[in-house]
């Protein structure tokens, strides 16, 4: 049997609203994706651990909150440190045009702001993902 | 790749290791060669029980009481896959996330993929893996539905089998049919009502069954309130001892790794044969009904 994509889904720091990454968590399940869910107010340490451990071939998260350029840039440090250099980080949510550069020069490499079809995030990641 | 270096610490070869033992992946005899006279150290836990009792966080807090014991806890918690798209949905670290970053636990989710028995074909290995490593418990969380309750057995040397009040009434215990197979049961979310006529219903049901030996403890607990827990470690420990003092515990472990064996066996037989050259011939006479399922068995029995 071929091996599934594993994709970690979670939501980093303080923000309630998970409506976006369970959307996402279901529309990658349905592509045939194994969704590690870790839900809500995640530091960067426990999502970076989670993906570790869990051996994923993609990290996605979700925020809303505004903090993107604090915390997105620290999981890809983590990432890098505890080993995952190879794990796909990509992102979504409320996050401005403007911050997208600096946040592509951090790791993350694909950033989905609201109105993108899920269709086009599974496709970003199984064409990107570390076979 | 020197596996027999690998240790607790390292999480990222360990995480490594478990996809590879898995998805049978290149390289997983190999694992297996260099680091299974090193497994039997680690005691392994099942824990099961219906959708909702609160497994996963009876599992996040008895891993904090045997961490705070000073010992290193390997947890596999088992979630369905869909059979339709290969797709599933893991949460179960939802509630085992104070743990995530603890260095003396090690947390894996895993799809059951299709397997009928409800439990990962990798669970087995999973746990071999993480008992090679250095793991001192390990504990096994399954989805409760189907026969999974009947497939870890398999797989653990204690089953804690997990209930709630206000499931039904003593027939439900009953029709379930998973009495046979707990070694302690523990009735979660102990403050809700009814908690302790479920109790007494359980015990009632067990007594039924006139076991020899081991009586199962039937015991009330709250995993978010941090109620009872010491009560289902000390039980569990309890069921260790006396299955050491029985001898018990080498037979159930000779029982597990024949049904490993087996396994092992089939997978290898079933790819050989696939392999036949003379397979799509069989299976084609098969369908349009030339031969029979055992004519047709046979005949590919004779090339190997």
């Amino acid at each position: 049997m071929e091996k599934p994509i594993r994709v970690l889904v979670g939501k980093p720091g303080l923000d309630g609203h998970d409506r976006g990454a369970k959307v996402i968590a279901r529309a990658l399940r349905d592509a045939g994706m194994e969704v590690i869910y870790t839900g809500l107010r995640q530091t960067a340490e426990q999502i970076v651990h989670a993906a570790i451990q869990e051996d994923v071939d993609c990290v996605a998260v979700s925020i809303l909150s505004g903090a993107h350029n604090t915390l997105l840039p620290k999981i890809n440090e983590l990432l890098i440190k505890e080993g995952g250099e190879d794990i796909l980080f990509v992102a979504g949510g409320v996050i401005p045009e403007a911050d997208i550069p600096f946040l592509k020069e951090h790791g993350v490499k694909a950033i989905f702001t609201p109105g993108t079809p899920t269709t086009v995030s599974i496709r970003f990641i199984e064409e990107h993902v570390k076979r | 790749m020197n596996y027999k270096e690998v240790t607790w610490k390292n999480k990222r070869q360990i995480g490594r290791m478990i996809s590879i033992v898995e998805n049978a992946a290149p390289g997983h005899e190999k694992i297996f060669e260099q680091l299974y006279d090193k497994t039997g150290h680690a005691y392994v836990i099942g824990i099961t029980g219906p959708p909702g009792a609160g497994k996963s966080s009876l599992t996040d807090t008895l891993a904090k009481a045997y961490i705070s014991q000073e010992k290193k806890v390997g947890i596999i918690a088992v979630d369905p896959t869909s059979p339709f798209t290969g797709g599933s949905i893991l949460g179960d670290r939802i509630r085992m996330n104070e743990l995530s970053t603890d260095p003396r636990v090690f947390i894996r989710s895993m799809g059951t993929r299709g397997q009928l028995g409800g439990l990962s074909a990798g669970t087995a290995s999973a746990v071999q893996v993480l008992d090679a490593v250095g793991a001192d418990v390990i504990i096994i969380e399954t989805v409760g539905v189907g026969q999974s309750e009947v497939e870890i057995i398999k797989h653990a040397d204690s089953i804690l089998m997990v209930m709630v009040p206000g499931l039904g009434d003593d027939i439900q215990a009953m029709k379930a049919g998973i009495m046979e197979i707990g070694d302690v049961f523990v009735i979660n979310k102990s403050d809700l009502p009814g908690a302790n006529k479920t109790k007494i219903e359980v015990e009632a049901m067990l007594s039924f069954m006139s076991k020899k030996g081991w009586v199962p403890p039937v015991l009330l607990a709250s995993a978010t309130r941090q109620e009872g827990i010491g009560e289902v470690v000390e039980a569990l420990e309890n069921h260790r001892l006396y299955q050491e003092k029985e001898g018990l515990l080498f037979e159930r472990r000779k029982r597990n790794v024949n049904e490993l064996l087996m396994e092992v066996l089939q997978d290898r037989l079933f790819r050989k044969i696939k392999k036949l050259e003379e397979y799509p011939q069989v299976l084609e006479d098969l369908t349009a009904k030339k031969i029979d399922p055992y004519t047709a068995a046979k005949r590919l029995f004779e090339q190997i």
